[in-house]
């Protein structure tokens, strides 16, 4: 392993001592427990907080800021953060209209929050994402995975909640944006946990993993490297599949770099996605493309299409102020 | 119960991670994300940290505190879960006055079923849940029959061990292998194998 590293027990710590001081501007850090906040508390709003382990960044702590996140709890790496970091964060932000945690569906960051929202002394309504198509979704699991969909949650939810809509209207928006958005991911290299100290998985220069979650998880197949183009078709038909989009659907095409893919490859997957979606008649009218949740120092990239309406639109296009998303303000 | 009991465990339980780092590693490399092992030696330090502490508690307030410990230090699945096993083992503790066989039985039943809701799984969905109903079953049974100690702690050592390896050919419903479908197959749960040496290193203690 060969990594920027002190002590490998130092460096969630080191990481989000370095993040508040970059975006003193913007963020306030409390350490154990563990959150960060917005530097100016917020009046009169729904509370967000999302959270979870470490290893994703910009993913929580860099969509905290005006139009996204109030607070985000980051865990240890890969691992969900507890309970107490979440009341902690709680208590600090909440503005008299209840706190709306949105959490990626793992069974840890669920029963983490779900207890948390338990012992929380105010109202509180919980967003799961869900977005990661690779997973086969059924009554009997713990469904589909979330990935990088959950950036859009946050963003959609987010701007609503800057207009002073109440608890169970920002909860119903994240659940809409979370229901028409749908990810799929492939990894070209396994990611290295710090204190595991070597790649989470194997695998060689003549195959890719297909489905990949955003921990380095294995997916559903391995499969033979080939050109990008045949790789991200089955990645879009996936999505098609899981979405069922009707005819002239207007959508969010996001390209997301899993933390070792440079930006030109990115933009190669967005040239390919792009061109593969408007063949099915999907008009791409956003886009996003960069490192929004990453898995370490994996190679490999996910594609994320989420079906506008008015209202999704509109949340998306309002302004944002936070360290990784800024636009309008 | 007492709590030197409970202290000389935690010990007991944080040996037997120790000197798994390497085959806990390498089953959650396989089907999960890597990291149950250095979440699990995080959990177990924490609580053999509080010694001094837990020593001068009532067993059932030393429970309780390994549980909040737990929750606020593992993360993941494992900290909800372990930490409910151990309120919920409390709440019986604190109940029952008495400190029999069926007592210590029936708390143990309390705190597999406290993991049972958390976690909304069951038997057979490739959890630590396939180490823990079956013990917990035998426990309550066994103590019914007034078996002793011993025949005890020797019997749940291979049900535990049984259960773990029945892990191996489930395909995962429930935690993060469930997104794996078949290629789970052929691989024991992480957290089985976990729950499996907690409960060994225990009862080894029982004699």
């Amino acid at each position: 392993m060969k990594k920027f590293i002190n002590k490998v027990d130092d460096i969630l710590v080191e990481s989000l001592n370095g993040f508040a001081l970059a975006h003193n501007d913007l963020v306030s850090l409390n350490l154990d427990p563990n959150f960060l906040t917005r530097k100016q508390k917020a009046a009169n709003k729904v509370a967000i907080i999302s959270g979870g382990g470490s290893g994703h960044e910009p993913l929580h702590a860099g969509y905290i800021g005006y139009g996204m996140l109030d607070a985000a709890c980051p865990g240890h790496v890969f691992t969900s953060p507890t309970p107490d970091q979440m009341l902690a964060a709680a208590e600090t932000v909440h503005a008299g209209k209840g706190i709306l945690f949105i959490v990626k569906n793992y069974a840890g960051d669920v029963m983490n929050f779900e207890m948390a929202a338990e012992m929380l002394p105010f109202e509180s309504a919980t967003v799961l994402t869900s977005d990661d198509c690779a997973v086969i979704n059924s009554t009997y699991t713990t469904g589909r995975r979330g990935v990088a969909g959950t950036v859009i949650v946050e963003k959609c939810v987010g701007s609503l909640a800057e207009t002073g809509a109440d608890l169970q209207t920002c909860k119903a928006l994240g659940d809409k944006v979370n229901s028409r958005t749908a990810s799929m991911g492939v990894a070209l290299t396994s990611c290295t946990v710090p204190a595991a100290g070597r790649p989470t998985f194997d695998i060689n220069d003549t195959e890719l993993e297909m489905g990949v979650g955003i921990h380095g998880e294995p997916g559903r197949r391995r499969e033979a490297m080939r050109e990008a183009d045949a790789i991200i078709k089955d990645v879009t038909d996936a999505i098609l599949d899981a979405l069922k989009p009707a005819p002239n659907s207007e959508a969010l095409l996001l390209i997301n770099g899993f933390g070792a893919t440079p930006l030109m490859e990115l933009y190669l997957i967005y040239n390919t996605a792009a061109r593969l979606f408007s063949e099915h008649g999907i008009k791409i009218t956003r886009s996003l493309v960069g490192n929004y949740t990453t898995a370490l120092d994996m190679a490999g990239a996910s594609v994320t299409l989420c079906l506008l309406d008015d209202e999704i639109k509109q949340h998306w296009d309002s302004p944002v102020h936070t360290a990784a998303l800024r636009w309008g303000a | 119960m007492k709590s030197s009991f409970i202290v000389t465990a935690a010990t007991a339980i944080q040996s037997a991670i120790l000197n798994h780092e390497s085959e806990l590693e390498s089953l959650d490399r396989a089907i999960g994300d890597g990291d149950h092992y250095i979440n699990m030696k995080r959990g177990a330090q924490a609580i053999v940290d509080m010694q001094p502490e837990l020593a001068e508690l009532t067993a059932d307030a030393a429970l309780n505190k390994i549980g909040m410990k737990l929750l606020s230090t593992i993360g993941g699945a494992s900290g909800p879960l372990l930490a409910s096993f151990f309120m919920g083992m409390a709440k019986v503790i604190k109940e029952k006055s008495n400190t029999s066989l069926t007592t210590y039985a029936s708390a143990f039943a309390a705190g597999v079923d406290s993991i049972r809701q958390r976690g909304k799984a069951d038997i057979g969905e490739k959890t630590m849940l396939d180490v823990l109903i079956p013990v917990a079953n035998q426990f309550t049974t066994l103590a019914a029959q007034s078996a002793s100690a011993k025949e005890i702690s020797l019997a749940l050592t291979q049900t535990a061990e049984q259960g773990m390896l029945s892990t191996k050919d489930l395909i995962a419903t429930k935690g993060r292998a469930a997104g794996l479908g078949e290629r789970a197959i052929g691989h024991i749960d992480p957290g089985a194998k976990s729950c499996q040496l907690m409960i060994e290193s225990v009862c080894n203690l029982i004699k």
